[in-house]
């Protein structure tokens, strides 16, 4: 039995029309794959960061403002892989490149995970429904954990070298295409999929979506949405953590308030995907990371305002976001 | 008469700063209709709510099949045998048919006899088996909310106002719908504004006022006494006629 | 005539009433009771931060909605007499038409912020501010050739607020009666004015339907008042306040940059005077301004002398490092969030009862 949806391909066609109208403007293709490459990586690791975020929202209307100390303490958590085993890093062979950075990243997932769940319940739970309390206490709680990373690991940012088979870059025809960015587009295309196929072909993806639609129905049919909240929480938690692993060794460097920092872009691209929108939120992070791209390459002062300018034009277009999530 | 299956004692629920249930008293017996009547703001669907454990009782006692259920949470509730139909049908519109009636069944599979004979009271289900539910028109929501209900046998079903809105040919489905159901032996607690579908349907009513229930008896009792009506629920002597 | 000063709403709580008698007159003769120049930076800092912290509060405490933009519109302030003094030349003139665009930019980015994001849901405002602020943030610190970048712009203030400059010969009290100490005067008497003036709006009319709506959202609006216009007032209000509490700031230091206007750890202390003093409670500004500037300077030492003591003892000397004090601020927040969500103020007040 096939499963006939109403499709939106208006988002997507946006985000497909944008990539092509800047192909003109940059002018040489190759300058384009490779801000084109740049632009999606981005984009995938904004999602894997956000999505957990949305999804929180949507189920519970609870809104983390800390949701970056998790990204923070993942990348933080990873170096207790990266730095003993830096020699599976050096060494020239994919299998321990990868290996290396599998074990760090499940080492930062365990760890934010395992966070998130104490997080939820003494930070959030007592704060259910309230959202100005929500904001406040969240925010105190990423100031905290702030300066527990700055006490627990120095003040100063940490050098983290990213692993020798995904330094540099593939040459494609004249186009540069940096390894990690590859690495980064795959792992996010399969948290993507890994995800729609989570919550469309499960019986707890399917509580998870009806769940973000009407709580309480969900509740008055038998299932304990605290339950799937707690599980959704913790594994956005963990997801946050593996975002940060990632951010850290594209960035190659560690600063405490990088979480911090990634806020502002995870905020609006949850806010232009809707919140609660997992597509959405997906759609969102592409689009705001291909424009960021190409306009920091065509026009670079006004890149500093991109975000800003595409989030108002989308939230003209769709006030709710470009796939508004149906609620009671 | 048996030990009513479902029953109220002196249940007052505040919502915020709000006090609206003041006292209910409602006994539901087991097997047949149970009418929950009264005009718009008199507490029927808090009362609905407060069963469910949507709302919390502030005091009183619910008791359903002997067990007191007052403080327990809502799923706990449910799970003792309750199927709710809420006031604006709680549809998830983003899920398919399907997948709405596939979450009414808790142990993820539906049966297939019963799926059969909710096909057969409301055909288009069938028909919109995979669409998306935000897709149907209202009274097509109204059958997938009370299929949802019923996919699966239960104690009780709360239902909030099944016919509001709805057009009369599908209100004739609603009330043929609700036949069958209580020829299986079921028992159903209705809110109704629609007179005819409550005198066509119930067999005991309870009428609320303010926050209580200020009538409780046979259904032909009130059926019959049109003056008891005119007090009760304000009915212009002419119109049930 | 005192309580028409307030308009009206009155400390309602001895020891309460006492405190703000102390703040006021320890700012009001500040040059005089704690003479140094560190002394009056900290009485300074802590009118700009009072009349800040009372404009954020006219936002959460007041109307129920958390701004993270608040800096960006003190920023404004400070820039605009930055750039003006900077540009044009250290004359009043020059720093009217800094003040008059600053108040012009504030307003247009407060208006639009508010009817892109209150149109929607009140829960955008706090993710939109958040974002539009770090944009502008980023803004200033690259148009290097308008703001002076990282760096920031120092500039000359207007003769007659020049510590060179001495109205009388003769000291007063033992103090000479520099320009610097007329600029402390000007920032005392604006602040004081400024915070007079938020008085008044959260007791007005306005105000009430301001709270009303923080209460229920949907009760106002079904009362027949229009939610979206009186939060975005609301919110222009406290952006012109933040604004002139910024123009102050600049006129006092001389100098500003991103670090001592737009920076996010500002918006934090923000937040914490607000939420430490008492939400929702003008004078909670006060208190919380007062207590967290002094902690701010003294505070450190004290704990720089406990990072030394317990020397040798795993973690806590990093715990208790100066540089830390934020650390320990944020505990104090989320737990006066929890436990004392009226402040300082409301547990004064419960007191009293």
């Amino acid at each position: 039995m096939t499963e006939t949806k109403h499709a939106d391909w208006a988002p997507l066609i946006l985000i497909a029309a944008l990539a092509l109208g800047a192909l003109p403007f940059v002018g040489s293709l190759s300058t384009w794959v490779t801000l084109t490459v740049a632009g999606l990586a981005m984009g995938m690791m904004i999602f894997v960061m956000s999505s957990g975020l949305t999804l929180v929202f949507g189920l519970m209307d609870v809104i983390n403002f800390g949701h970056g100390v998790f990204i923070s303490i993942g990348a933080y958590v990873a170096l207790l892989v990266l730095v003993p085993l830096a020699a599976w890093g050096t060494a020239d062979s994919l299998g321990l490149n990868l290996g290396v950075i599998g074990l760090a990243a499940v080492v930062a997932m365990v760890a934010t995970g395992a966070l998130g769940y104490f997080f939820e319940r003494v930070v959030i739970r007592p704060v259910y429904g309230q959202h100005l309390k929500q904001i406040l206490i969240t925010t105190g709680g990423l100031i905290v954990a702030e300066q527990l990373i700055h006490a627990l690991w120095g003040a100063n940012p940490i050098p983290v070298r990213l692993p020798e088979t995904l330094r540099g870059s593939f040459v494609i025809g004249d186009a540069a295409v940096e390894r990690f960015r590859v690495f980064a587009i795959l792992l996010g295309l399969a948290v993507f999929a890994g995800m729609h196929l989570g919550l469309n072909r499960t019986r707890i993806g399917l509580l998870i979506r009806a769940g973000v639609e009407n709580t309480e129905m969900v509740e008055a049919l038998g299932y304990d949405i605290r339950k799937i909240f707690v599980g959704v929480f913790v594994a956005g938690s963990a997801l946050a953590g593996l975002g940060g692993v990632l951010w850290a060794l594209y960035r190659q460097i560690l600063v405490a308030s990088m979480g911090m920092e990634m806020m502002v872009l995870i905020f609006i691209a949850i806010i232009i995907g809707g919140l609660g929108s997992v597509g959405g939120c997906f759609a969102g992070s592409i689009l705001l990371a291909l424009l960021a791209n190409y306009s920091g390459f065509l026009v670079p002062k006004l890149a500093l305002v991109s975000n800003i300018v595409l989030m108002l034009a989308i939230l003209s277009w769709r006030p709710q976001g470009l796939y508004p999530v149906a609620r009671r | 008469m048996t030990a009513p299956l479902l029953s109220l004692s002196g249940v007052h629920t505040h919502v915020g700063r709000y006090h609206i249930l003041h006292g209910v008293d409602l006994v539901v017996p087991e097997s047949g209709v149970t009418m929950l009547l009264g005009r718009n703001g008199a507490g029927k669907t808090s009362t609905l709510r407060t069963i469910m454990g949507l709302w919390r009782a502030s005091s009183g006692r619910v008791t359903l099949a002997g067990e007191n259920v007052t403080q327990r949470p809502t799923p706990q509730i449910a799970r003792s045998g309750l199927a709710y139909v809420p006031e604006n049908m709680g549809i998830f519109a983003d899920l398919t048919v399907r997948e709405n009636l596939v979450l009414a069944a808790r142990e993820g599979e539906i049966d297939a006899e019963r799926l059969k004979w909710v096909f057969g009271l409301f055909p288009a289900l069938e028909k919109f088996w995979a669409l998306a539910a935000g897709a149907l028109s209202g009274g097509q929501k109204q059958m997938l909310a009370i299929a949802r209900a019923i996919i699966e046998p239960r104690k009780l079903y709360l239902v909030d106002e099944p016919t509001k809105g709805l057009a009369p040919a599908i209100v004739a489905n609603m009330i043929s719908a609700f036949r069958e159901l209580k020829a299986s032996g079921a028992t159903i607690l209705l809110v109704e504004q629609n007179f005819a579908a409550a005198k066509a349907l119930g067999d005991t009513v309870a009428v609320m006022d303010d926050g209580r229930v200020v009538h409780a008896g046979p259904m032909a009792e009130l059926a019959e006494n049109a003056e008891l009506q005119h007090r009760l629920l304000g009915l212009s002597l002419d119109r049930h006629q | 005539m005192l309580h028409r000063l307030l308009s009206g709403d009155l400390p309602r709580s001895h020891a309460l009433t006492v405190a703000l008698v102390v703040v006021l007159v320890s700012l009001a003769f500040a040059p005089f009771l704690f003479p140094g120049s560190q002394s009056l930076n900290v009485a300074a800092k802590i009118c700009v931060f009072i009349v800040l912290a009372a404009s954020y509060d006219l936002l959460l405490g007041y109307t129920g909605i958390v701004s993270f933009a608040h800096t960006m519109f003190y920023g404004i302030g400070g820039y605009g007499v930055a750039v003006a003094m900077h540009g044009i030349g250290a004359t009043w003139g020059a720093m009217g038409v800094g003040v008059a665009l600053a108040l012009l930019l504030s307003l247009i980015l407060a208006v639009v912020i508010g009817l892109f994001s209150l149109r929607v849901r009140a829960i955008f405002f706090a993710m939109i501010t958040l974002a539009v602020a770090s944009a502008f943030a980023v803004l200033a610190s690259q148009l290097r050739d308008i703001t002076g970048g990282e760096d920031g712009r120092s500039y000359s203030v207007p003769a007659m607020l020049r510590p060179s400059f001495r109205l009388i010969e003769d000291q007063v009290l033992g103090v000479s009666i520099t320009g610097r100490i007329l600029t402390y005067y000007l920032v005392f008497f604006a602040s004081l004015g400024l915070f007079l003036l938020a008085l008044r709006i959260v007791n007005s009319p306005f105000g009430r339907v301001l709270q009303a709506i923080r209460e229920n959202e949907f009760r106002a609006e079904a009362l027949g008042y229009r939610v979206v216009v009186y939060r975005t007032v609301a919110s222009v209000l406290s952006a012109t306040m933040a604004t002139l509490a910024g123009v102050l700031m600049a006129l006092w230091l001389r100098y500003t940059g991103p670090d001592t206007t737009l920076s996010f750890a500002i918006m934090i202390d923000i937040l914490l005077m607000v939420v430490i003093g008492g939400m929702g409670t003008l004078y909670g500004a006060v208190l919380g301004a007062a207590i967290f500037i002094l902690a701010q300077n003294y505070l450190q030492v004290v704990m720089g002398k406990l990072s030394a003591a317990t020397d040798g003892i795993p973690l806590l000397p990093q715990l208790l490092h100066p540089d830390r004090w934020l650390l320990w601020l944020g505990i104090l927040f989320v737990l006066s969030v929890y436990f004392f969500p009226t402040g300082i103020v409301g547990r004064l007040r419960a007191q009293r009862r």
